[in-house]
């Protein structure tokens, strides 16, 4: 039922924004991966996870906001059924678990992650700085590779303060794999990551 | 709805198409063998798609009238999508878009389905196109409004209103012709496509003078000429399964071909004036829905309206 279900996600988001995948210097298989991609959609989730082949897919786990995606009903059926979503708090208060532990522990030694570093969504136009989310998972899990992801235009698809999609064409282009830099220091680690991403606009 | 004809002139029809597709793989084949380049494995790709497009056209015309209005309302879908992809709107275009897309579209094809004629020749020239740019002001954005307002309706008219004509030809009521219009479907499709084809192997064979090489690189009078004189010709052959006599059908050919390169040449200016190539990438070796049904777009609502004027 819930690959059902994840089947018909997938549909309807090819049916809204097409499966136009473009891969540069990655090739997908099973090895552990973080998939880092820019955010201007609630959808973004599902279109990085519908580029990768079905055999990733089930073990390929977004992370996602618990204030969103943890509510009675349709959400937290799809985030958490279907999806398999990891979620974290947004708004950390004092006894919750730190979110990278929550990470990490999602993240164990089979599954993938889809994370968005901007830790929110923007307007598409540009691309916020990252938070240190990534640099952190990178440092502790240095045999998992970083992949950086292009989500092109879906942010006309379903854009931030919308409820209903529209078919527009996007794409998600992967980049080559990164790891943190033995004595990369946090900042220049991340601007390359989001260079990274920046560069696969032009593809 | 009109009730598919399985007798023999329709066997004949789909073995016609049969016969072109298994002489076309064959010489792509043979060319292959010969020589192998990227212009060859694109005529194959194209040739492959060709099976796939010719097969899906004659299951829908089997349904039996309905499975050809969901088809083409599933082809305004996508060709829509692709049109607004490469049409720069802002965020306050987005509710419009969203009847555009999910009310507007399927009450035009609902309307053929109904064969409502009075209110599917005017919803969108009428009512869509008071209705958008009212929603796109409401939502209060003014920058380049007059042009994010006609971009939305001119898709809409190519996209929807015109390809909607193609299964509007099974609401006609020819004298002596009931429950055979889905066969005019068949003419007009078939005439438009190898046309299109016909133009790009004489283009391809002979092509040397281009007719307007900013706006399309591959149009060439020798294409053109040739195209249109062989398309005609064959669509004259096929006379004896439409309404008209022979010289007419001849007439009618003709202006379907015709219609067809112009519905060629102007989607190419937008392509162009966006810098793009291809309207999309679904259909192998084509581009996108829009780059194949462009030429339907043109030749579609002349066909119905002459049709409609001179022979119901």
């Amino acid at each position: 039922m819930r690959r059902f279900v994840a089947k018909g996600v997938v549909g309807i988001a090819r049916v809204l924004a097409g499966g136009n995948v473009r891969r540069v210097g990655f090739t997908p298989d099973e090895r552990q991966r973080i998939y880092f991609a820019n955010h201007a959609s609630h959808l973004d989730f599902v279109l990085v996870w519908a580029a990768l082949p079905p055999r990733l897919r089930v073990i390929t786990r977004p992370v996602a906001a618990r204030d969103y995606w943890d509510r009675a009903g349709l959400r937290r059926y799809l985030g958490v059924k279907v999806f398999n979503a990891v979620l974290v708090e947004r708004n950390p208060t004092s006894g919750s678990q730190n979110a990278i532990d929550v990470i990490l522990e999602g993240l164990g030694d089979r599954h993938s992650l889809i994370i968005f570093p901007e830790g929110t969504r923007g307007d598409g136009s540009t691309i916020a700085p990252f938070k240190s989310g990534l640099y952190r998972l990178g440092k502790a899990r240095p045999d998992v590779e970083l992949i950086p992801a292009y989500i092109n235009n879906l942010n006309r698809v379903l854009p931030k303060g919308e409820f209903v999609p529209v078919p527009m064409l996007a794409s998600v282009s992967f980049g080559e794999p990164m790891h943190v830099g033995e004595d990369e220091d946090k900042d220049a680690f991340l601007e390359r990551a989001r260079n990274a991403i920046l560069e696969l606009r032009q593809w | 709805m009109v009730n598919m004809i399985r007798d023999r002139q329709t066997l004949m029809l789909f073995g016609g198409v049969l016969g072109l597709l298994l002489l076309a793989t064959i010489i792509g084949q043979l060319i292959k063998l010969r020589r192998r380049n990227d212009v060859v494995d694109n005529l194959n790709a194209r040739i492959r798609a060709w099976w796939v497009m010719s097969a899906v056209f004659a299951l829908s015309l089997l349904t039996g009238g309905l499975g050809s209005v969901i088809l083409f309302a599933v082809l305004s879908f996508f060709a829509l999508r692709e049109f607004i992809t490469l049409t720069p709107t802002r965020p306050a275009d987005h509710s419009a878009l969203f009847w555009v897309f999910f009310i507007i579209t399927p009450l035009q094809y609902y309307l053929v389905a109904t064969q409502w004629y009075g209110f599917f020749s005017v919803l969108i020239p009428v009512y869509a196109f008071l209705f958008i740019p009212s929603r796109i002001a409401i939502s209060g954005d003014p920058n380049a409004f007059l042009e994010r307002s006609s971009k939305i309706q001119w898709g809409l008219m190519v996209c929807v209103y015109c390809v909607s004509h193609v299964p509007a030809l099974l609401m006609l009521e020819i004298p002596g012709y009931a429950g055979k219009n889905a066969r005019l479907l068949f003419f007009l499709v078939v005439v438009v496509q190898l046309s299109d084809v016909l133009q790009y192997v004489w283009g391809k064979l002979l092509g040397r003078h281009k007719i307007s090489p900013v706006i399309s690189p591959s149009k060439t009078w020798e294409g053109f000429i040739g195209g249109i004189v062989s398309a005609t010709l064959v669509g004259t052959a096929l006379w004896k399964v439409t309404p008209f006599t022979m010289w007419q059908t001849m007439g009618m050919a003709f202006i379907i071909t015709i219609m067809g390169f112009l519905g060629g040449l102007t989607m190419s200016a937008i392509k162009r004036d966006r810098g793009v190539k291809d309207w999309g990438s679904s259909i192998q070796g084509h581009g996108g829905v829009l780059d194949r049904i462009d030429s339907i777009c043109f030749a579609g609502p002349i066909f119905f309206h002459l049709t409609r004027y001179f022979f119901t």
